[in-house]
């Protein structure tokens, strides 16, 4: 028994109802290590070149990681992923709450759900008892309604995730959602959950997580907690959690504002993390194993009616308050219940929503578009309905539901222009007209623009924001590596991102859990080689994929910032070129951005057709 | 003077390390349902409610066994002696015993503190009456 894992994988097919257990690979725990980078692997491995992402033929995977569950800081975080029906490549995204530790507690390193249902279900996974139940009395409920639903039906101690309409209705930006504010946001796994026609996935386990040292690995975990809450940092993260960078984002004009036409919200003290802390929050609500509770429980009052919501996080703030020119957290906060309730991205919505807002003012759509409803920036009224129209796909909000850059080839007039996307996924909440690193970040990641797997704005700041130079590519490649190890093993990234925790001792404790003696070295390498696998993914699905998928939007390389200490900034495409140029050579790709048979031979990858 | 495990409630955020290290000193197990802290949500309404015991003894009292003694004035259960009856778990005032499928014996809070340096909001704290 190899400790760490539970050497087990579920799998349960939703059409022919036939569920079994296969023991775990340990060749790919090897040389994937858990979470992001079994998906990675099953992904390829498993499906067809050309499948449709919202049919049977795709699979959605579930997996922990070998950290998850222990004794360390943030031992929380599992990943969702399938083949994107936002993007058509790889897709996941990964939450924190209480799942991760759960799905190991009851015996599983990773689901596999294959196949689709041609009735609701949710599916019971209660130790080794496996059940698919009839869902159709939760069929058309709200996220937040149907887990508190099946909380009273099952029991507290289950850990469950859940689809809201969005799902349901197969929108491209759908979410899972769990533990009634962590969420899976990004690429549309939602909508891949709701193409099988499951509803929820109810967990409870009562094992125990083996590991090989016992003593060094709890010598570990003690001591990484206690560096952890000495940090200088950890206060002030604690206190406003993720908020905590909303006045410098301002300070140094990355706040994503006005659908990224500026890095700078006039208002933005009224969205601050004070703001946050004063007005709306309640209590601190913590991921597993997580002393550090970056999570604000909050209250809000909207039309004589009280909500609660978990958030809103810088992300939400960035994209309602931000993009769509908010004038305070009260709105934000609503607008962050209401996506989360539909079960919709709060960052994929704000910017789809944002794109709405100006190809109305521009007079790209009118009226006779959106059923007569007035699109106006900062207007929480019609942010709320046009969310609802897009979970539901009413009027035009069945054409906002394919994401920003289905809409803007909807709309055409140039649009796409400024249609704020990577690869078909919406850009999230870094403004980067003058932040060449961050730029590169967003259009290079693997599954779509998203800060989660390089946020290199800190690098662009610290070594000059004009400087197009090949030690950005390099720090975007390590990010790009270090970032997504924290994903693969399970764990929350901010010990180390917000304050300070050292790298070093994540192969320490990987070491003593497995018995394997791993350097920070190779886990690195195994985070490099998911990203490569995930490039050989998007390659066999797009026959001509490469350098010209990986140019950001218009906006940030045509037309100036607007506003702020950027005003007048852009970063030519001569200039991204030149980024793409180094980190290609970085990354032992060849110039149109494929990875060079002697890079897939030193990751030992295996390609197929 | 008696000494028990308190807590701030309101100010717990749910992480359930607490259960975790519990259960790591007491089992050696990496397993937060063996742990004698029980952290209850009534997510979606705020708030989480941590229930701990105050070494009331009535657990003792009621043991058919005598496998529950006192020590300094904390009740240990002696697990090799434990029949599994469960008769202290439906007495307690606290409703803190907490069984697991696993163990004959319920699990009980010893007192020893080790819980209290990893809770990141300071919930937890050895109170004196």
């Amino acid at each position: 028994m190899l400790g760490g894992y539970m050497n087990k994988v579920l799998r349960i097919n939703l059409t022919t109802g036939e569920i079994r257990t296969e023991p775990l690979d340990l060749n790919m725990a090897r040389k994937f290590l858990g979470g992001r980078g079994f998906a990675s692997y099953t992904l390829y491995k498993e499906l067809k070149k050309g499948i449709d992402p919202l049919g049977p033929e795709n699979k959605l995977i579930m997996a922990s990681g070998p950290l998850a569950g222990l004794f360390h800081p943030c031992s929380s975080k599992i990943t969702f992923a399938a083949k994107s029906p936002l993007t058509g490549i790889y897709g996941d995204s990964n939450m924190g709450g209480h799942l991760a530790a759960e799905l190991k507690y009851a015996g599983y390193d990773m689901v596999i759900f294959e196949g689709s249902s041609n009735k609701p279900v949710y599916i019971v996974i209660d130790d080794d008892k496996v059940e698919i139940r009839d869902a159709s009395h939760l069929w058309g409920k709200g996220t937040i309604e149907t887990e508190k639903q099946l909380k009273d039906e099952l029991g507290d101690d289950f850990q469950i995730a859940v689809i809201g309409p969005a799902g349901e209705n197969l929108v491209k930006v759908a979410i899972i959602r769990h533990d009634f504010g962590r969420e899976s946001g990004r690429t549309g796994v939602g909508a891949v959950m709701g193409s099988k026609k499951i509803k929820a996935i109810a967990v409870r386990g009562t094992k125990s997580i083996p590991v090989a040292d016992f003593d060094e690995y709890l010598r570990i975990g003690k001591e990484m907690f206690k560096s952890l809450m000495s940090s200088p940092i950890f206060p002030e993260f604690q206190r406003y959690g993720t908020t905590m960078v909303v006045d410098w984002v301002n300070e140094i004009g990355a706040f994503p504002t006005r659908n990224f036409a500026t890095g700078y919200h006039e208002n933005y003290k009224e969205l601050n993390g004070t703001a946050m802390k004063e007005r709306v929050w309640i209590h601190d609500k913590a991921c597993g194993f997580c002393p550090i509770a970056c999570g604000n429980y909050s209250r809000v009052e909207y039309k004589g009616k009280t909500y609660y919501v978990e958030g809103p996080e810088y992300e939400t703030i960035g994209m309602i308050g931000g993009c769509c020119v908010m004038p305070s957290i009260y709105e934000v906060t609503y607008g962050n219940y209401v996506c989360d309730n539909l079960g919709l991205d709060t960052i994929s919505t704000g910017a789809i929503i944002a794109f709405a807002y100006e190809c109305y003012e521009k007079g790209i759509i009118t009226k006779n578009d959106t059923n007569g409803l007035e699109l106006r920036w900062g207007d929480i009224e019609s942010f709320a309905k046009l969310a609802e129209m897009i979970a539901k796909r009413e009027g035009i909000g069945n054409i906002l539901a394919e994401g920003v850059k289905k809409a803007a080839e909807s709309f055409g007039k140039d649009s796409i222009k400024f249609a704020m996307q990577v690869k078909g996924m919406e850009i999230s909440a870094y403004e980067s007209h003058w932040a060449p690193a961050m730029l590169l970040a967003y259009a290079t990641c693997d599954i779509g623009a998203h800060h989660n797997r390089a946020w290199a704005i800190t690098y662009d700041i610290e070594v000059g924001r004009e400087k197009i130079t090949k030690d950005k590519a390099e720090r975007v490649v390590f990010l790009q590596h270090a970032r997504p190890m924290f994903d693969a093993l399970g764990v929350c990234r901010l010990t180390w991102v917000e304050c300070g925790l050292n790298l070093e001792y994540y192969a320490k404790i990987y070491s003593a859990v497995t018995g394997w003696e791993t350097t920070l070295n190779d886990l690195l390498k195994c985070a490099e080689r998911a990203w490569n696998q995930n490039r050989l993914f998007a390659i066999r699905e797009i026959p001509d994929f490469g350098r010209k998928y990986d140019y950001p939007p218009a906006r940030w390389m045509e037309e100036p910032a607007i506003s702020g200490p950027t005003k007048g900034r852009l970063i030519p495409k001569e200039d991204v070129d030149k980024l793409l140029d180094f980190y290609y050579e970085v990354r032992g790709w060849d110039k149109y951005g494929r990875p060079t048979p002697e890079k897939i031979k030193e990751l030992e990858l295996e390609v197929t057709e | 003077m008696a000494r028990y495990l308190a807590a701030h409630s309101e100010a717990c955020s749910g992480c359930k390390t607490c259960q975790l290290i519990c259960a790591l000193i007491h089992f050696k197990e990496n397993n937060p349902k063996k742990g004698a802290i029980i952290v209850k949500s009534n997510l979606p309404e705020p708030g989480f409610k941590i229930t701990t015991c105050t070494q009331c003894g009535v657990c003792a009292s009621v043991c058919p066994v005598e496998a529950i003694y006192e020590e300094n004035g904390v009740y240990k259960i002696d697990r090799g002696k434990c029949i599994g009856c469960y008769a202290c778990v439906s007495a307690c005032p606290e409703e803190a015993m907490v069984r697991h499928p696993a163990e004959t014996a319920p699990i009980k809070c010893d007192l020893c503190g080790e819980c209290i340096p990893y809770c990141g909001l300071n919930v937890l704290y050895i109170a004196q009456v």
